[in-house]
């Protein structure tokens, strides 16, 4: 057992450390620092930048286009990105569809979609929750009727994320009702969002923001040519996306980054006042949140090196799935505590770009309760967290 | 960067799940427990012959040159298998102290023996006012012609029952509190002045109150340099804090197992109560417990082997984990095995007040989080 870095792996993470410093975009830095929210062409510009070095398909296999980095190269990139404040990878194409596609899709599709998915050329989305499947995904009603050579789908998609900005969704359906297991006669379709019969509509969350939406289905026809795998079989392929979500969705080295920032702030003082660092109570929180944080870094890790064997991301990417969530909302927390009356101002207008006006607050200060508020959603979405407990009592413990 | 042991630490790790497998039942634990030595002295001849009492020493004392991994190999399955000799007491502390500051001569008369398995001995690291405070000694320690005089108390001497000899820190000057000013002297057991009384703890081990009234020690009972003491007593302190945290986590994996096997046999309502999600949810949690504190356990090990600069927040962060993660673990095992589970008949119990007991030494976890708090 050892935390040594070999030589080319520390070249590497020079290598990754000379990307983000040379072609990461400040503009995009100072926003994310900020707290300011990115739009549509800020994540695509990154994500094209990536791809432009080959680091778009971080957990594709090489025959691809992904990077076939090892654990210790993922967890170093996944490091130097929340370091530089890069955002996110929008999980929907890279992390999500795609590694469907490569695993379960036909030749065809593979050349049609994933060239595209790399490039960051198509926004995809996501459509699994309906109103009234949440974490019994299961219980989904839309409906997919075979009709010669194409699909009727006829339903409801919600809290589809940045759906506002999608060019494709894929979607669990129903092609079958008369099956012996709920889980059987789904199936994993993608659709064009212009195809007619699409309609987005918005949904605002209690922060104020339009990031998720609900999709209607009216009689839209989808080309056979569009389902993934066999017919019936997209529940099996749908969990398969579930656990590369699931690990991503941990946010790991950027709790991380936003931990560390915290402490710093910490010690500073602001607007002349005390620094935070005299309130011992608060520090205490900050400190068990740190070692809290440290025991996921390698808990991920110990995940990471599992997968590098040749494990897939199986049921224990459910612990991470818990324990991650509630990291970053127990960081949040801590923000807006760190913020005090400053976390209560309602003005995420001061972002905009051409905002002209006096700002309130200092920094991010008044986008932590914002924060604190949208991510509640971190132990809903995903499978909630009491559902992952379940996973975890079934697979893991067996009972 | 590598999870794995190596082949040595398997063949380590193999040798003491096969002994306690064998060896080492609950029954017998109990019995050794409740013997007037409170360990088996057999089972310690075992120990030294398997070469596990060399495991932390280096090959010029006889040793085999093993570091805070394979202590960590070893005290997890001590954890598992629950077992009561002063392993701790013995090579860990007192023989952390002998191998870092011992003369030759020193080395001789104490640590040979006890790499050998043929000594006992003891480091008197607790005073009664001190709480968690090492550095708290007010023990005195008077210079008188060529030797010293000591005069004080100490506490929770772990296998004061039994040791030869006894390593005593006493201040031979300097403020109560100040960590200059600390020396170090080997004393023993059967000196005049010198009284014991010993008990056993809450977990089945034993220690003692030691009283010293002018005990009188020629300058040779001196260890190392004189006033010089606390950073030998600290790395020991730190090394044995390691070693009780990879004792807990094989604890905790233990009543993990125990507690999700008994929930799939323990039948109430005409079903296994293993399927009533109130209880699979306090078991995932108990599981992700484990699995946290066993990766931050890793991490602990591995900076404190290499030495790196986060070696005592790793110390800090792993003993406040394991104080918070094994009493949640104890607590809701005991709880899950219902009315059996606070029998002294089942061996839960006792895998959970050792546990308690890991829990309460070398700093609990409100003590740990205050360091990293001021870091």
């Amino acid at each position: 057992m050892n935390v040594t870095f070999t030589a080319e792996e520390l070249a590497f993470r020079e290598e990754v450390r000379g990307f983000f410093r040379d072609k990461f975009p400040s503009r995009l830095r100072e926003q994310q620092l900020r707290g300011i929210p990115l739009e549509k062409g800020d994540y695509i510009k990154y994500q094209k930048l990536l791809n432009e070095q080959g680091w778009a398909g971080v957990n594709w296999p090489v025959e691809y286009g992904g990077t076939g980095w090892s654990a210790v190269q993922k967890y170093m990139f996944m490091i130097e990105a929340a370091e530089a404040y890069a955002p996110e990878i929008i999980a929907f194409g890279l992390n999500m569809v795609g590694p469907v596609i490569y695993s379960f899709g036909n030749e065809e599709q593979k050349q049609r979609f994933l060239p595209d998915i790399l490039e960051s050329n198509v926004w995809w989305c996501q459509g699994y929750s309906e109103p009234g499947s949440g974490s019994d995904l299961a219980s989904l009603k839309t409906r997919a009727d075979l009709a010669g050579d194409h699909f009727v789908v006829n339903g409801t998609k919600t809290w589809t994320t940045l759906g506002q900005y999608a060019d494709w969704i894929f979607l669990l359906a129903r092609t079958n009702t008369d099956v012996a297991r709920r889980q059987e006669g789904i199936s994993f379709l993608l659709a064009d969002m212009k195809t007619p019969g699409i309609s987005v509509k918005p949904i605002i969350t209690l922060d104020g923001e339009h990031e998720v939406n609900e999709i209607h289905f009216e009689d839209v026809k989808i080309p056979v040519e569009n389902l993934i795998g066999e017919e019936g079989k997209g529940w099996t392929y749908g969990k398969v996306l579930l656990q590369h979500e699931r690990t991503n969705i941990a946010g790991v080295a950027r709790s991380e980054v936003r931990l560390k920032q915290l402490r710093a702030q910490a010690a500073q003082s602001v607007r002349g006042g005390a620094p935070l660092e005299q309130d011992s109570n608060f520090m205490r929180k900050l400190a068990a949140t740190e070692v809290e944080l440290k025991a996921m870094e390698y808990t991920q890790l110990r995940t990471l090196a599992a997968v590098a064997s040749g494990k897939a991301p199986g049921p224990e990417s459910s612990i991470l799935k818990i324990t991650g969530t509630e990291m970053q909302q127990a960081i949040d927390t801590l923000y807006m505590e760190a913020a005090g009356y400053y976390a209560l101002p309602f003005v995420p207008h001061q972002y905009a770009p051409d905002f002209g006006d006096a700002f309130v607050g200092e920094g991010a200060e008044t986008t932590t309760s914002l924060r604190y508020f949208n991510f509640r959603k971190a132990s809903i979405y995903g499978g909630s967290n009491e559902i992952q407990k379940n996973i975890i009592a079934k697979h893991v413990l067996g009972l | 960067m590598d999870f794995s042991l190596n082949e040595i630490q398997v063949m380590l790790a193999d040798s003491i799940e096969k002994f306690i497998d064998n060896d080492y039942d609950f029954e017998s634990r109990q019995k050794f427990a409740d013997s007037d030595t409170g360990y088996s002295a057999e089972v310690w001849q075992t120990f030294a012959e398997l070469g596990w009492t060399a495991v932390p020493f280096s090959e010029d004392d006889g040793g085999f040159d093993g570091g805070p991994v394979d202590v960590m190999v070893l005290m997890e399955r001590f954890g598992r298998g629950l077992v009561v000799e002063p392993y701790l007491a013995n090579v860990v502390l007192a023989g952390g102290i002998l191998k870092r500051v011992a003369s030759a001569e020193q080395k001789e008369q104490w640590l040979h023996p006890i790499v050998t398995g043929e000594l006992q001995c003891a480091l008197a690291f607790v005073e009664p006012q001190a709480r968690y405070n090492i550095a708290n000694v007010a023990t005195t320690a008077s210079a008188d012609g060529d030797g010293w005089v000591l005069n004080g108390s100490k506490g929770y001497v772990l296998n004061g029952r039994n040791a030869k000899m006894i390593v005593v820190p006493a201040r031979s000057s300097g403020d109560q509190s100040d960590e200059d000013g600390i020396s170090l002297f080997a004393i023993d057991a059967s000196a005049d002045g010198l009284s014991i009384t010993d008990y056993a703890t809450i977990d089945g081990h034993q220690a003692a109150e030691i009283q010293l009234q002018d005990v009188r020690v020629e300058a040779a009972a001196v260890l190392g340099d004189v006033g010089a003491a606390f950073a030998t007593l600290d790395a020991t302190i730190d090394d044995a804090t390691l070693a009780v945290c990879a004792e807990a986590i094989g604890i905790m994996q233990k009543l993990q197992d125990k507690t999700v096997e008994y929930s799939k046999n323990r039948m109430q309502f005409g079903v296994p109560i293993g399927s009533f999600q109130a209880l699979q949810h306090r078991m995932v949690d108990m599981l992700t417990a484990c699995e946290q504190s066993q990766s931050l356990l890793m991490w602990a090990v591995m900076v404190n082997a290499e030495n790196g600069d986060d070696a005592k927040q790793a110390i800090s962060s792993i003993k406040y984990q394991v104080g918070v993660a094994g009493r949640k673990v104890g607590e809701e095992a005991v709880q899950i095995h219902g009315g059996m589970g606070v029998t002294w008949e089942l061996d839960v119990a006792h895998y959970f007040k050792r546990l308690t007991a890991i829990g309460q030494i070398f700093g609990n976890a409100d003590w740990h989080l205050d360091k990293l708090a001021r870091l």
